[in-house]
């Protein structure tokens, strides 16, 4: 046998004015765990469009040899059978099929025409267990939570008789325990003898699992580092990638905090979808001027839902509770009432809830305050233009010009433009949910720094992010949420990981207000 | 620089390239038939409802919707029309004004559903197909009702009289025309200077007086050819403003903004203080009243109210919306873009049947055009992303 896998030599791919992988080697050997690092856009995603044959052969510069073999794959199926699986970082499942019928869709167990489906669900049920989800094969993917569908996906790629699993971004949207998981699952088919490449920006779980790392920048090749053999920190990775060193994680701020701008009382909210269940309990809160608040949780905590009840009543029914500004009691019925209060809030998902992805960056800017660029209804273009162009300028927006369409940007660029919108919308109180999710270190740090300017300017943040590191290097004080409570508030001075944790995790029974 | 320009635009300017190659086209093969001032005017005549609806119908689609009852809207109002002015001798002025008012209604019925009971477009909108053929039928009790006052049909196939008393020449509309160049050139040299103001960049001074140049003789051209024959039409200047206002709205104003970023992702736009169902609602409004307004054209077009005005009136308004470059799942649509989509099949109805193809072929043709249309315009997007 080979001593690798996977040998790529020499790959050059390019697009109509870009080169986005220049001579890219990378090298995996059989049965490691191969981590793929690089800034967004560094040509990681490219990288395995190119190997698993989106990107058919003819396409591209350079060779592939599995297993020392050269392959020309003209399409996925291809890859495919040679057992090279891909596993996107938007997963790739029906939601109105079930767990069965999607393992098996375009691989289904049959006789003749027809399906068989006491084989389909046996063999369903035997590899669900595999990957430990303890599910019935017959539930709807669409009732299973991000993780488990993570699952499903990899048990769809064991059904194929995997070789090399490739996982994009794989725990981007998990929270920590459901990532442990997958990563142990990793590493027992790593003991099967099955490789993965992972591509992940979350620098601690690579250090955890990975044998070997394969830095990518501005897509070239930077190094290949052996874990084992070399001395490999964070910090060197962090190098590689940036191409500079990042001292620190964290931009330095001197907290300038005043009064109590903004204040959550007793607020309730209900599922929308089913009435008699509480997704937000009895949760108070208050923001100050120039302060960074953290609301830290598990996914399912319902810091999401408490963030977007309180824009607007975007989320939940039945929702009661009292909302003060300055001390005065305020009514918010809608999302423009609540930006007419000064309240902005930068979604979670930026490409479902926060971009127009088909419209330019100029005209995402200005959607949440169009009216103060018009007079008498009538936009004013010129001026608009003047107000994007001093964003990208401020934030460093990255793109050709502001008329770009905001779909065509890397994450981080996306993410500033859903900032700088808000920004744009004069806010006072700013929730930010998740503003650093699936984007690189430097852009992280710039985005930090951003948030960082706005508190300076007197403005409260409301911080909710499921990265502890994060919310540890950012926030002043710290909420935790558990099962739609509040289960503790901690002042930076006093916050570690492990207490954050706990809180997080604390569970129901501690406070006896559930009811019904 | 121009370059740049031109790439960008370069979708606009495909529409109207492919425009003008067909008019070449049909004209040579009609040996110069096509563009004859009496055929140029039947053409803007014959087409002037359809372009209506596209009006309508691509604000629709680029808000995310489609509207499939517009042909039995049209029609019920004709028949209402009718009625009024036929059998309850109704002054015409005031029947007009009264079908625009029930347009609105059946307008603001059909957005309810869709935008406050969020049921799909295409059902509730098939449904008031059914529904509002039914009611044209119960109208006019199965027959045709005729004749509409003169007043009335001159909205329809009227011309302004020549005050200037020309002979063989209509000079009034060469005098339109002059004075609509006119404008347009200030307006254009005046967004030119607030631009430079700015400091954005701007045509370069020989690219900018050429298109001047060009546009200024497109339109004294048009006009001159219709002032060989009666001048300009009635229709032709409510086309003219119509078309004017809503690409004004759609390109400058907030609600036409909002429209666009519902279209381009519903809850972003919600969540960015969008009102996404009151918009939704009066895009549906304001489909209803150009819907009205084409039915009443149509039926002073034909002089009578029929129970058989309007079929397949929405296929051909959506089609001209998807030939003018409107994308299905909204978002992408530009006004100006469906009336010249409308043009095109307009356009290649009128050859055709100068070239006496039988109406067999000609849907046939058409069909393949739409979809051949929509495949060019996929592929040329793909290729650019």
């Amino acid at each position: 046998m080979a001593e690798y896998i996977l040998e790529m030599r020499n790959i050059t791919k390019r697009f109509p004015g870009v080169t986005a992988l220049d001579n890219v080697n990378l090298k995996v050997r059989e049965g490691e765990i191969h981590a793929l690092c690089g800034e967004n856009g560094a040509g990681k995603s490219t990288l395995m469009k190119v190997l698993s044959g989106v990107y058919p052969h003819g396409t591209y510069e350079g060779e592939i040899l599995f297993r020392g073999k050269v392959c020309e794959f003209r399409d996925i199926k291809q890859s495919e059978q040679l057992g090279i699986v891909i596993i996107h970082q938007e997963l790739d499942l029906i939601p109105w099929l079930s767990i069965a019928e999607n393992i098996f869709l375009g691989n289904e167990r049959k006789r003749g025409f027809i399906v068989d489906w006491n084989e389909t669900i046996i063999r369903t049920r035997e590899l669900l267990e595999l990957v430990g989800l303890n599910e019935n094969p017959g539930t709807l993917v669409t009732h299973l939570g991000v993780g488990k569908q993570q699952l499903v996906e990899i048990a769809k790629a064991l059904s194929k008789e995997v070789k090399l699993l490739i996982l994009d971004e794989p725990t981007a949207a998990l929270n920590e325990e459901d990532s442990e998981n997958l990563l142990r699952l990793i590493k027992q088919f790593k003991e099967r003898g099955i490789a993965s490449i992972i591509i992940s920006h979350k620098l601690n779980e690579i250090m955890k699992v990975a044998d070997s790392i394969t830095i990518l920048r501005d897509g070239k090749t930077i190094e290949t580092l052996d874990m084992e053999k070399d001395e490999v920190t964070e910090d060197r990775i962090i190098r590689g990638m940036v191409g500079r060193d990042l001292t620190q994680r964290f931009p330095d701020r001197e907290p300038n905090i005043g009064d109590v701008i903004f204040e959550v009382k007793n607020w309730t909210v209900y599922h929308p979808q089913h009435p008699e269940r509480k997704v937000i309990d009895n949760v108070s809160l208050t923001l100050r001027r120039g302060e960074i608040v953290g609301i830290a949780g598990l996914i399912g905590a319902g810091r999401t839902e408490l963030a977007m009840s309180i824009f607007g009543r975007s989320y939940g029914r039945g929702i009661t509770g009292q909302l003060f500004k300055d001390g005065n009691e305020i009514r918010i019925r809608s999302v423009s009432d609540a930006i007419r209060h000064g309240i902005a809030y930068v979604t979670e998902d930026r490409k479902q809830y926060g971009l127009i992805l088909i419209d330019s960056v100029k005209r995402n800017l200005s959607l949440a305050n169009l009216r103060s660029l018009s007079r008498r209804a009538v936009v004013n273009e010129n001026e608009e233009v003047v107000v994007a162009e001093t964003f990208r300028r401020r934030l460093g927006i990255k793109t050709p010009t502001v008329q770009q369409l905001t779909g065509n940007l890397s994450g981080g660029n996306q993410q500033k433009v859903v900032l700088g919108k808000w920004i744009f919308a004069g806010p006072e109180i700013l929730i930010l949910d998740e503003p650093t999710r699936g984007i690189d270190v430097g852009a992280k740090y710039e985005i930090y720094t951003i948030i960082n300017q706005l508190a300076a300017e007197g403005k409260a943040v409301l911080f909710i992010s499921s990265e502890l590191p994060e919310i540890l290097g950012m926030c002043d004080r710290i909420y935790v949420m558990c099962e739609g409570r509040i289960t503790g508030e901690v002042p930076r001075s006093e916050a570690t990981q492990e207490k954050l944790m706990r809180l997080m995790t604390t569970g129901s029974g501690v406070s006896s207000s559930r009811e019904g | 620089m121009v370059k740049t320009l031109f790439r960008n635009n370069i979708r606009q300017y495909g529409m109207i390239l492919a425009l003008l190659a067909i008019i070449v086209f049909f004209e040579l093969v009609t040996g110069g038939i096509l563009l004859k001032p009496l055929n140029v005017t039947n053409l803007i005549q014959q087409n002037s409802y359809i372009l209506i609806l596209a009006i309508g119908m691509v604000i629709v689609i680029i808000c995310g919707h489609i509207d499939l009852s517009v042909g039995s809207v049209a029609a019920f109002v004709g028949a209402v029309a009718a009625v009024m002015m036929v059998q309850y001798n109704v002054p015409f002025w005031l029947a007009i004004a009264l079908c625009l008012l029930i347009g609105a209604l059946v307008g603001a019925w059909q957005g309810f559903w869709v935008a406050y009971v969020r049921i799909p477009s295409f059902i509730v909108t098939l449904a008031g197909m059914l529904l509002f053929r039914g009611l044209t039928m119960i109208v006019l009790n199965g027959q045709s009702i005729a004749p509409f006052p003169r007043e009335f049909q001159y909205m329809s196939t009227g011309f302004f009289r020549d005050v200037f008393g020309g002979s063989g020449l209509h000079l009034l509309s060469v005098v339109i025309g002059l004075v609509l160049t006119a404008l347009v050139v200030v307006m254009d040299i005046r967004s030119r200077r607030t631009q430079q103001k700015y400091g954005f960049d701007v045509l370069p001074m020989p690219w900018f007086v050429l298109k001047l140049i060009f546009i200024a003789a497109v339109i004294n051209l048009f006009v001159y050819l219709l002032a060989q024959y009666k001048g300009i039409p009635f229709i032709l200047v409510l086309l003219f403003a119509l078309v004017a206002v809503y690409t004004f709205v759609m390109n400058r104003t907030v609600f036409g903004r909002h429209v666009y970023a519902i279209g381009g992702n519903e809850k972003a736009a919600g969540l960015s203080g969008v009102r996404t169902k009151r918009v939704t609602f009066w895009v549906f409004v304001n489909m209803g009243v150009l819907a009205a307004l084409s039915g009443l054209v149509y039926a002073a077009r034909l002089n009578a109210g029929t129970p058989k005005a309007g079929v397949n009136f929405e296929l051909d308004a959506i089609a001209a919306s998807f030939i003018g470059g409107a994308s299905m799942s909204g978002g992408i649509g530009t006004v100006i873009g469906a009336i010249v989509g409308g043009l095109f099949m307009g356009v290649m109805n009128n050859g055709m049947s100068l070239l006496g193809i039988g109406v067999d072929w000609q849907q046939g043709i058409k069909g393949i055009v739409l979809l051949l249309a929509v495949a060019f315009d996929i592929y040329n997007k793909n290729k650019s992303s």
